[in-house]
């Protein structure tokens, strides 16, 4: 047997149950049960929705990680949970699970961040994280830059959105253009068929006073609004909107602002490693331009495949492994969830 | 025998454990806001005062309300993982029957009103016949408004904490205000007495006054349809 810490992880902070197990640093299972095509109808995540499915999927996922990882629940080390941030009712959902799960096995319990965890499950996928990292997450609920000394108790934000986070504008473009919900996938398809300099649409925050000012900060709700407002024109006119070409200008407006503040952070805080998490890390054109980019820089880039990229129980052990690994405190059985839990908060 | 009752339905983080013969501890905090971080310390207390290690649990029972759903999920979760953990059977009572069984306890027999806060204006109700050898709800529980109940069941003493939020529409406030988890280990070591045999997993609320109620939440209200606020989402990750 290994000495390496066996860990599983669950993640309910909004609408998949993930429950993970990880050794060390390798994935034995990451199990999911989505409730997304509940919500597809109402274009958007209905958190009581969300929270009933949860309890639902809870002990099932555990069962069905467990008997394809073929683990004993007692063999675990350490029970690891989305303590925040995320919807607040979805959250307690998996926190009281493994609570339960760590009182009944007399296993120490990590409450974690769920955006570290997005960095985190990355040494699954490519090994130990080079300290310090370079990491951008960008999903439906988040978008910030972090440098990552340690992802176990050292990570600082150096920017984040001001307003939309960038999959959340593209779940809005999606909706303009008849594109179904979640949009990402949808919007990065259509893209492959268009032209990303047929539009010219605007990249937020990017010019001299917002430079100074914002310099990792993203905005994404004046580039939506400029989609909606271009594609009304052309309905207005009675034309046909080219739904590819406009997918692929506006994608090519989200990853642009990315990648270039992505590699400036790099540049200016002298860091060798980027690595790009979170949903909107599966979209085919911000894999291309951080590769291009990253190596005309010399910047090491790491991406984790996109099963790993989208909320899932595999993250959250990821890091409740290298919590143990690291000799970290374990949280306390009495530990809160705390929807707005700030990222530079790891462990709760 | 160890049998451990969850409850999260009420105001009462609770939890209670029963020996086959008697409840022998109980844990409680009132808090309604906060039902994930006290559950599981107050099993842990529980278990210690009572001597007791989570292995020695050999039954698992849960309130399944009806109750505000956020915190009633707590006390359910954590009941099925708890049991899931160490190979139990795990087994629901509604929770309105745990405060007709407190009351009838305490011995009041007669016909009693259950109202608990349903937030939003709202109670949820059932109605029980206490009688000699147990309380035996009348019908499934409802959620209204507490003037909406009909005039001879507003009229009724009442349980629960109905009574306290509309004193004007029901007069007659009597016994317990909370669900307490002793009360509840208490009456599923009746019912598991009177029906060992009885599934534990079964579906649907049956023959009230007997058996177990299966493990499903009774919400009795359909979800708000109202996507979250973007800014507390990650549909994406
Ligand atoms: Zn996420």
């Amino acid at each position: 047997m290994s000495d390496e810490p066996l860990v599983l992880g669950i993640e309910t902070s909004c609408d998949e149950t993930g429950v993970g197990i990880v050794r060390g640093q390798t994935l034995l299972v990451d199990t999911v049960a989505s409730s997304v095509e509940e919500h597809a109808r109402f274009g958007g995540v209905v958190p009581e929705v969300a929270s009933r499915a949860h309890l639902e999927a809870m002990v099932p996922t555990i069962e069905r990680a467990c008997r394809e990882a073929g683990v004993q629940l007692r063999d675990l080390d350490a029970i690891s949970v989305t303590s925040g941030p995320g919807l607040a009712g979805a959250l307690l959902v998996g926190v009281a699970s493994a609570k339960a799960l760590a009182l009944a096995l007399g296993k120490p319990i990590y409450g974690v961040n769920h955006l570290a965890s997005h960095v985190a499950v990355d040494i699954v996928e490519h090994g130990p994280l080079p300290e310090p990292t370079m990491a951008m997450l960008v999903s439906g609920g988040h978008s910030s830059l972090l440098l990552v000394p340690d992802v176990t108790n050292d990570v600082r934000s150096l920017g984040s959105t001001m307003d939309d986070a960038a999959g959340e504008a593209f779940d809005k473009v999606a909706r303009v253009l008849g594109l179904p919900f979640p949009g990402g996938p949808h919007v990065d398809r259509a893209a492959r068929e268009g032209n990303r300099i047929a539009i010219d649409f605007p990249r937020g925050l990017t010019t001299g006073r917002d430079m100074e000012r914002h310099r990792f900060d993203f905005s994404f709700s004046g580039l939506k609004t400029a989609v909606a407002r271009w594609v009304e024109t052309r309905q207005r006119a009675g034309e046909t909107v080219p739904v590819a070409d406009v997918a692929a200008s506006f994608q090519e407006a989200v990853v642009d602002v990315l990648t270039r503040k992505a590699l400036l952070a790099c540049k200016e805080h002298d860091v060798e490693h980027l690595l790009i998490g979170g949903g909107v890390a599966a979209n085919s054109r911000l894999r291309a331009l951080a590769q291009e980019r990253c190596d005309k820089a010399g910047v090491n880039l790491r991406v984790p495949r996109p099963g790993l990229c989208t909320d899932n129980g595999a993250m959250v052990a990821a890091l409740g492994a290298q919590m143990v690994a690291k000799g970290r405190e374990p949280s306390d059985l009495g530990l809160p969830t705390d929807s707005s839990m700030p990222v530079t908060l790891v462990q709760a | 025998m160890l049998l451990l009752a969850i409850d999260t339905s009420t105001t009462a983080i609770t939890v209670g454990l029963h020996d086959g013969a008697s409840v022998v501890a109980e844990a409680t905090t009132l808090d309604a806001r906060a039902h994930a971080e006290h559950l599981a310390p107050n099993i842990r207390a529980a278990l210690a005062s009572a001597g007791a290690e989570p292995g020695d649990v050999t039954d698992v029972v849960v309130g399944i309300g009806p109750g505000p759903f956020t915190g009633l999920r707590v006390g359910i979760v954590t009941g099925r993982t708890f049991a899931f953990a160490l190979g139990l059977p795990v087994r629901g009572l509604a929770s309105l029957d745990a405060l007709a069984h407190e009351a009838w306890l305490e011995g009041r027999r007669g016909d009693l009103l259950v109202a608990t806060d349903a937030r939003r204006k709202e109670v949820y109700a059932a109605t029980y016949s206490l009688g000699d050898e147990r309380a035996c709800r009348v019908g499934e529980p409802v959620v209204s408004r507490a003037a909406d109940l009909p005039d001879e069941v507003r009229g009724l003493p009442t349980a629960g904490r109905g009574p306290t939020l509309y004193a004007d529409v029901l007069p007659d406030a009597v016994g317990p205000r909370d669900v307490s988890g002793g009360v509840l280990a208490d009456l599923a070591a009746r019912r598991l007495r009177e029906s060992p045999a009885g599934p534990a997993d079964e579906l649907q609320l049956v023959d009230p006054g007997h058996g177990f109620d299966g493990l499903e939440p009774l919400y009795l209200r359909r979800p708000d349809a109202a996507p979250a606020p973007p800014s507390k989402k990650s549909t994406l990750g």
